[in-house]
């Protein structure tokens, strides 16, 4: 699954830093219905989670209403040099993830 | 037949136009119309409804016009500003009276059209402005960037600026075109704009590159357009849609920078194809909704928020119709004849309408997307089963021929709109 992320790659200690990621996804709602006339089956992102230095720090439940290739920006307080995690799953239950190390000094 | 809401105002419609019955009787049957805008749609309008034989003003503020049809061509170096230049003359001779001037309001009460020095009455009033550049949606780009980032989505100097800069650009540089979400002027005439320009390229600075930045997932006849790419000009497009991070978030002129969420790219020539909304005298009139577009009624085209005002072209919501000359065309006809019923005491017919969005991928190849519209529950709905694309992997001889036809197509719209 492809997912395009933004971590500034250094900051200075005390930093507020902005952590951005696209997943392209379709995001099927699982109320549509396709050309054959049945339900399309849901497929949808269902978590996104991020860890720094291991330590989770911000988490989302995502739902059928968000539309296709969810984006999603937070921000963080650079407190030490470590890695950042992206992990989100999906309509299998299967854990997809994307890493970036912030170097802060 | 079921009674829905809808049909019940729609047959209440004479009723209610019923206030206005006294003045439009005193024309006997013929009336005073005035068309603010002269592209496609207003120039037909204005066209077809002297034609009928209604007084016809036609306020326009340039006298050229520039058509957006066919200014790829320019922009490739493959035909001169003079091949989709067009007056008013032809209009004047057959009639109808042309104002050089802008309109600056609209007072639906008194039906009049303010303009700098005046004012125009009418009895019905016809609004074909077209679009305008949303110099507020896009962080960094304003009227000042489109001088050094040109948009070239209304054809004139900004055409010519754009043609320079890629005239002028090294080999090997980048052509950037950032592309809006929908809805905007052109569905496919962003890629039918990357196609000529890597004609030209090919040929010219072979070593050159095109980035779309776009800001959507798919596109008009996006199969058709790869398929050819692939063909023509492998390895000189480079299509980067919204899920990879392809909507452009900002612009740095100085820098000649495009910006995304996920990167920056510094690129030798940027085409920078902003947001759009209806043309500013839409919004003066209130006629456009929050949406910056005119909702209309799919049968006559009047708007649905200020009665005794038709928007066509560009700038009203047209359903299912895309914003393009051959839709302008089409509605502005479908106006006419609905303004002539109704000036005439009458009830105006069904409409149905037809679009054919020609591209030219290269001088001799082309395809189109044609569609077939009706109204629907409100809305102007495609025909299912009538029109369609061209088919993938036709011969070289079809592509040809639809250059051709595409070419036939300018002459007879421009002839029609423009004499």
């Amino acid at each position: 699954m492809v997912a395009m992320v933004n971590i500034p790659e250094t900051a200075a200690p005390g930093d507020i830093v902005e952590v951005k990621i696209l997943i392209s996804h379709p995001m099927e709602t699982g109320f549509r219905t396709g050309a054959d006339g049945n339900l399309v089956p849901r497929d949808i992102i269902h978590e996104l989670r991020c860890l720094y230095a291991g330590e989770e720090v911000f988490r989302a439940e995502i739902f059928p209403a968000i539309a296709a290739n969810p984006f999603l920006g937070f921000f963080l307080r650079a407190t030490e040099t470590a890695e950042v995690e992206l992990l989100w799953t999906d309509e299998a239950g299967q854990e997809h993830s994307e890493r970036r190390t912030l170097t802060v000094g | 037949m079921r009674l829905t809401r809808r049909r019940l105002l729609a047959t209440g419609g004479p009723a209610l136009a019923l206030p206005f019955l006294g003045r439009e009787a005193r024309a006997q049957g013929t009336g005073r119309v005035v068309v603010v805008g002269g592209g496609f749609g207003g120039a037909t309008a204005a066209r077809a409804l002297a034609a009928l034989g209604h007084e016809v003003t036609l306020v326009e503020r340039q006298p050229t016009y520039w058509t957006c049809p066919f200014s790829n061509a320019v922009l490739a170096g493959l035909s001169p500003m003079e091949a989709i230049a067009f007056g008013y003359d032809a209009l004047r001779a057959g009639g109808l009276t042309v104002v050089e001037g802008e309109a600056q309001g609209i007072d639906p009460e008194r039906r009049e059209v303010r303009l700098g020095d005046g004012a125009l009455p009418y009895d019905r009033l016809v609004l074909s402005p077209g679009i305008d550049l949303r110099f507020d949606a896009l962080p960094g780009y304003d009227e000042a960037a489109a001088e050094v980032m040109p948009h070239a989505w209304k054809a004139g100097p900004q055409t010519e600026l754009l043609r320079r800069q890629i005239e002028a650009m090294e080999d090997g540089g980048v052509v950037a075109i950032a592309v809006p979400e929908n809805p905007f002027r052109c569905p496919p005439g962003p890629y039918e704009r990357a196609s000529l320009i890597a004609h030209y390229l090919k040929a010219q600075k072979p070593r050159s590159k095109i980035l779309i930045l776009d800001a959507k997932d798919a596109f008009s006849k996006r199969p058709l357009f790869e398929e050819a790419w692939a063909a023509l000009y492998p390895g000189l497009i480079e299509w980067v849609p919204v899920s990879l991070g392809g909507k452009v978030v900002g612009v740095d002129p100085g820098t000649m920078t495009l910006r995304t969420d996920f990167a920056e790219h510094r690129v030798a020539v940027a085409n920078v194809i902003p947001p759009q909304r209806a043309g500013t005298i839409a919004t003066a009139a209130e006629v456009a909704d929050a949406t910056g577009w005119c909702p209309v009624s799919p049968e006559t085209f009047e708007s649905a928020l200020v009665p005794g005002i038709h928007v066509i072209g560009d700038a009203c919501l047209a359903g299912a119709m895309p914003k393009s000359a051959f839709s302008a065309n089409a509605q502005a006809k479908v106006a006419a004849q609905a303004i002539d019923a109704l000036l005439r005491g009458g009830t105006p017919g069904p409409s149905k309408l037809i679009n054919t969005c020609y591209s030219l991928a290269a001088p001799d190849y082309g395809f189109t997307v044609a569609g077939v519209y009706q109204p629907s529950d409100g809305a102007l709905a495609e025909v299912e089963g009538a029109g369609g694309t061209s088919p993938l992997g036709a011969p070289a001889a079809v592509r040809a021929a639809e250059a051709d036809y595409a070419r036939a197509w300018y002459g007879t719209i421009t002839a029609e709109a423009f004499g």
